[in-house]
Formats: C-alpha cells, structure tokens, sequence
C-alpha cells in the first residue's frame, strides 16, 4: 500500500470504523468521521466519553484494534513513522523533564525530530518568542506555573512545523487571558499555515470556537457539524421548566398542549419551540406548580442532551 | 501573532521513503536516528549531574562497602587457590566494587524510565519519527556513560592497592567497563520498561540484582564444586567480574580455574550477554500495547 500525498479535496483526517476495548470494557464502538484540511475541529465529550482514546489512537500512541485512520493521506496503523513526521501533538498530562529548562526541553524534543544546529535554535527561540515564554527560557521547568508549563508543552507540539496539530484537553491550566491567546494561536495557524487542528474538549465554550465538531458519547458520536449547524438542528429554542413534582407536571403540560416533555435529571425540557408562547401559556395553566422557568437558545449542551437523552455531567 | 510558514519536514529522505511499499512497522524510521540517541542520552546526563544525591547514592555506597568489609573481613578472609601471593580482602574486593558500582548505577538510571513513563516524558517521545531501537539505545547509552565514568573514577584508586596499570591496561580495563556498563544497563531498561512503580523495582533490585551481583565473584571467591558453584557459572555476572580481574590484576596471570574463567570466555561471555540484553531491550520497547499509554 503506498502513500497518497494528501490534496486540499481529501480529508485531512479519515477515521472509519474504529473501535477500542480496555481488556472487556469498551471504550470505542465503530466511531467513523473526516475532517477536512485547514479545519479547527473538535471532539466535544464529557469525560469518559471515549476522547482521550480516540485522541491516543490518531497520535499513534495507542495500536489500533478495529477500523483504519488515516492522517493526511497516510494509514496510522501501516506507517506510523510518516504520520509522526506530520503530526505535532500535545498530550493533556504533562509531558516535559522537569528537571531540565525550558529550553533544553524543547531542543532535546526538535533533535527526536530530526532538527539541529542553527535551524534548532532558530525555531527554539522563534516559538519561545511567540508564546511569550523567552525570559524564562533558562528557567527549570519544575519552576514554572501550571500555566506557563501548559505553554511549553504546546511550543512542543509546534517545533517541527506540523500539518496537523492534536491537542489534548489543551487548555487545562490556563487562565482564561491565556486560554483566549491559545484558541487565537491556533486559528492564526489554520488560517496562514493551513494546518488542521483537532482539540478534545469538554468545555462548551471551547467547542463553540471550533469550525466543526463531533460530539462524543460513551465510545459513539452522537453529533457531527459546525456549533451553528448543531444548534440549529435542535429547530428553534429550547423551553426548560422545573418544578417540585417534575414527573407529574411533564404528563399534564404534554396533555394540555400536546408537546413533547422529556425529563432530564431535575428539569422538564421542551425543545425546538418556534413560537415563543408557550412560555406564557406554561406559567398561565400551571405557575403555583413551577420553581423558574427559562427560554433560551439551544446550547451544544441542549443537542448533546437530545442527542443523548442524558445530561452532560452526569452528576 | 504572526505564525510561522510550514518548513517541510526536516528530513530530507522523507518523501522518497514514504512511497515505499510498506509491511505493518515502522518503515519510515531509520533503524538507528543518531541524533535522537544523542538528545536522548544527553539528557540523561544533565538530569544525573543535576541531582547530586544520584552521585553520591552510586558511589559512595560502593566505596563505603570496600572500606568497611575490607577492613571487617580482612582477618577472616581466605584467599582462594589461584590468588596471588599475600592477596588482601581490600584488593580482592576492588574489582567487585567497581561492578557494583556499574550495577547501581545501571539501576538508579533505568528507573527513570519508570517515572519518564509516570511523568508523561515518555509518550513525547514515543510520537516521535524515531525507531523505538533509538530510544531504548539513547537511554541505555546515556545511562551506561554515567556508570562507566563513576566506575572509571573508583578504578583510579588502583594503583592505591598494589594494581599499577599500564597504558593498555588502562584501556582494556576501560573498554570492558564500556560493555559491562552498555550490558547492565540493558538489563535495567528490559526490568523496568514494563513496570508502573519504582517500588516494583526495588523489589527486583532486591531478589535478583543484588544475589545476582553478590553471586558473581565480587563479594566472595566462587566456590570450585557444588550448587553454588553451579549458579555463580551460569551467572553472566561472573564472567564480568572476572574479566575485571584479570585485567586489573596484569601484569600477574591468574591460573583458570572453575572459579576464575579464563580472560578470553569472560570477554566473549560479557560481549554476548551485552547483546542480548540490548536486543532484548528493544524488542520489548518495539512492542507497541496500550500499557504505552499509561
């Protein structure tokens, strides 16, 4: 099987029908989806939801079991070396020697990848630069914040110039000045390099910043889009009700207005109401018997609880 | 915040090699990437230099050891048949010390890898373009030059104790050292790649390294007969030591004995067990399983 170069029609990332198993516990079942090149893209799940194998599996760490990836054009499971050329990534924990500086780490990293001599040192302190992390340069990196560690993991993941960048839960650790300079960092790369970006998340708000996203639950995707295409596909706003008795109440406004009521966790939700009256209708028949009552438009946190029929944390 | 322009990658073989047909491993690794086996070892050294308790837990143990059973077991020590005339326990001893000194050496850097392992450091590396043979050879190399320069150190001491070495003497004397520290530290790497805690290693270190080492000649003379005379020769350990020996102790030649192999069988016992320590080592770390993603 030789390798096709990837071209700007195909996709950056190929994953089909890839599934994983920890011993007998499932952690992937037959999970399928591309992604397009120059796309920030990403895998949106609560925790245990399966991201973090699925994102060991495309940084090659893990073997495959099921299925095939492939990464710009080149089968992960049949060319891991090529794929590794072409990847950065930054895992979520901590991947750096903490007993060396800053600059040691990410010199003894650019020399696994094959870059010495001037070109090293270069591109060292070009991104030592550009994530702000020069004056600490000579500095240990047990010295550093959680932050500032954070930093030097993802300068990491970049000294080789990667195609694809992955990155693992990347802003854990970073405060929230640092976090929006990251997410800025990483469309700049998209939009002048052209590289594609893949980020698990679990934070909504991350999501949102993603030109495309899978929603990741229990080893499935139950979701796949842009956050816009997603929120829309709920088909309006979403009315959410509760009350001491939610079981009951569910029963009677769906008998009263021939509505769909699902229950989830404490409070009653309606999804995709187009016309808003309902609201006052709700507090009209039923007001003594609801604590708060509330309109809003769909979150990713709504699809994912339609999708699922489950709350996000589940607590 | 400008962004770089993508540079290709810098290896310039890349392409060509891509299109290679390939067969289910790595084809696009160069067996051995030199410049990774140095970074790596390289690191190993400035992370050894830097914690000072590593140099004084490996070598002053060792030398601690020789001063105190030298002195102690001076009376009651009877040289075995072959030694030369009037051989003290401290200079029977030396060669033993200098073993040791490797060994704990070998362990102190190869449980790093456990924690490299715990710490995160090692799956950096594991997504890294290069062969799993450039890592185990980068950690194995890094960790073998600390031994071979703190056993090297202890071996100064020589001519203290009646051994007056020559300028080849000196240089045999360092080249088995090498393979010995290059073996030892194999044999760490292969113990500790698939270990989660450094108190598992503790546990080896105990019931295998250490009878292992005081089974070798070093601490006590090899028995001629008997089952421990069995187990001390199929000790891969003994050979080195007595290579040690032999080599420390010219210009006198030592009779071969059961005990005392002969200097020619300790170098090719020592050259084997290096090799297949090394190859052991690498194809362990060549097989690819989730516990690589601890």
């Amino acid at each position: 099987m030789s390798a096709q170069p990837s071209t700007s029609s195909s996709p950056a990332v190929d994953v089909s029908g890839v599934s994983f198993v920890y011993g007998d516990k499932p952690a992937l079942d037959e999970v399928s989806f591309q992604v397009a090149p120059a796309v920030l893209f990403g895998l949106l799940g609560p925790n245990g939801g399966g991201k973090t194998t699925l994102f060991k599996l495309l940084s090659t760490l893990l073997p495959l079991q099921q299925g095939t990836i492939r990464l710009l054009g080149r089968d992960v499971h049949r060319q891991p070396a090529a794929v590794r050329r072409l990847i950065g990534v930054t895992f979520q924990a901590p991947s750096l020697d903490r007993k060396l500086s800053v600059f040691e780490n990410l010199a003894c990293h650019a020399r696994l990848y094959g870059l010495t001599g001037h070109s090293l040192t270069s591109r060292v302190t070009e991104l030592l630069d550009r994530l702000g992390l020069s004056e600490r340069s000579g500095d240990k990196v047990e010295s550093l914040s959680g932050g500032l560690a954070r930093r030097v993991e993802i300068a990491k993941g970049l000294l080789h110039s990667p195609r694809l960048l992955l990155l693992d839960e990347p802003s854990t650790g970073l405060d929230p000045g640092a976090r929006l300079d990251l997410w800025r960092y990483l469309s700049s790369l998209r939009d002048e390099s052209g590289v594609t970006v893949i980020v698990t998340t679990h934070l909504m708000e991350e999501a949102e910043r993603c030109d495309d996203l899978a929603l990741l639950d229990r080893g499935r995707i139950v979701a796949r889009g842009s956050p816009a295409e997603l929120r829309r596909s709920l088909g309006g706003d979403c009315l959410t009700i509760r009350g001491p008795q939610p079981e009951s109440l569910a029963a009677d406004i769906s008998s009263r207005f021939g509505v769909a009521v699902r229950q989830v966790g404490e409070d009653l939700r309606i999804d995709a109401q187009t016309d808003h009256s309902l609201l006052g209708r709700v507090l009209d028949a039923f007001g003594p018997r609801i604590e708060a009552v509330s309109l809003a438009r769909p979150t990713l946190e709504d699809v994912f609880v339609e999708r699922t029929g489950h709350r996000f944390w589940n607590d | 915040m400008s962004v770089p322009a993508l540079s290709a990658p810098p290896h310039p073989s890349a392409t060509s090699r891509d299109n290679r047909e390939t067969d289910g491993d790595d084809p696009g690794t160069p067996l051995v990437s030199w410049s990774a086996v140095r970074a790596l070892a390289g690191r190993e050294l400035v992370r050894f230099f830097r914690q000072r308790s590593r140099l004084i837990g490996a070598v002053a143990q060792p030398v601690l050891f020789w001063i105190l059973f030298g002195a102690g077991l001076h009376g009651s020590f009877t040289p075995p048949d072959w030694a030369p005339a009037g051989l003290s326990y401290q200079r029977y001893f030396f060669p033993g010390v200098a073993v040791m000194i490797v060994l704990f050496t070998a362990i102190f850097a190869t449980i790093s890898v456990i924690e490299d392992r715990r710490e995160g450091f090692l799956q950096g590396v594991l997504v890294a373009p290069v062969s799993r043979l450039s890592i185990v050879l980068g950690k194995v190399l890094g960790g073998a030059a600390i031994a071979w320069l703190q056993a090297g150190l202890f071996l100064a001491l020589a001519p203290t104790q009646g051994m007056p070495l020559s300028f080849p003497g000196i240089v045999w004397v360092l080249l088995f050292l090498a393979l010995l520290s290059i073996g030892l530290t194999s044999l760490g790497f292969l113990l500790a790649w698939r270990l989660d805690s450094t108190q598992g290693f503790h546990a080896i270190m105990s019931v295998f390294l250490f009878p292992m080492w005081l089974l070798s000649g070093a601490f006590f003379p090899p028995a001629e007969s008997g089952w421990l005379a069995w187990i001390m020769r199929l000790n891969p350990l003994t050979y080195g030591v007595a290579g040690l020996r032999r080599l420390l102790y010219l210009p006198e030649t030592l009779p071969v004995t059961a005990g005392l192999p002969a200097w020619g069988v300790c170098l090719a016992v020592t050259l084997a067990f290096t090799v297949v320590c090394v190859v052991l080592a690498a194809w362990q770390a060549r097989q690819r399983t989730a516990a690589d993603a601890r």
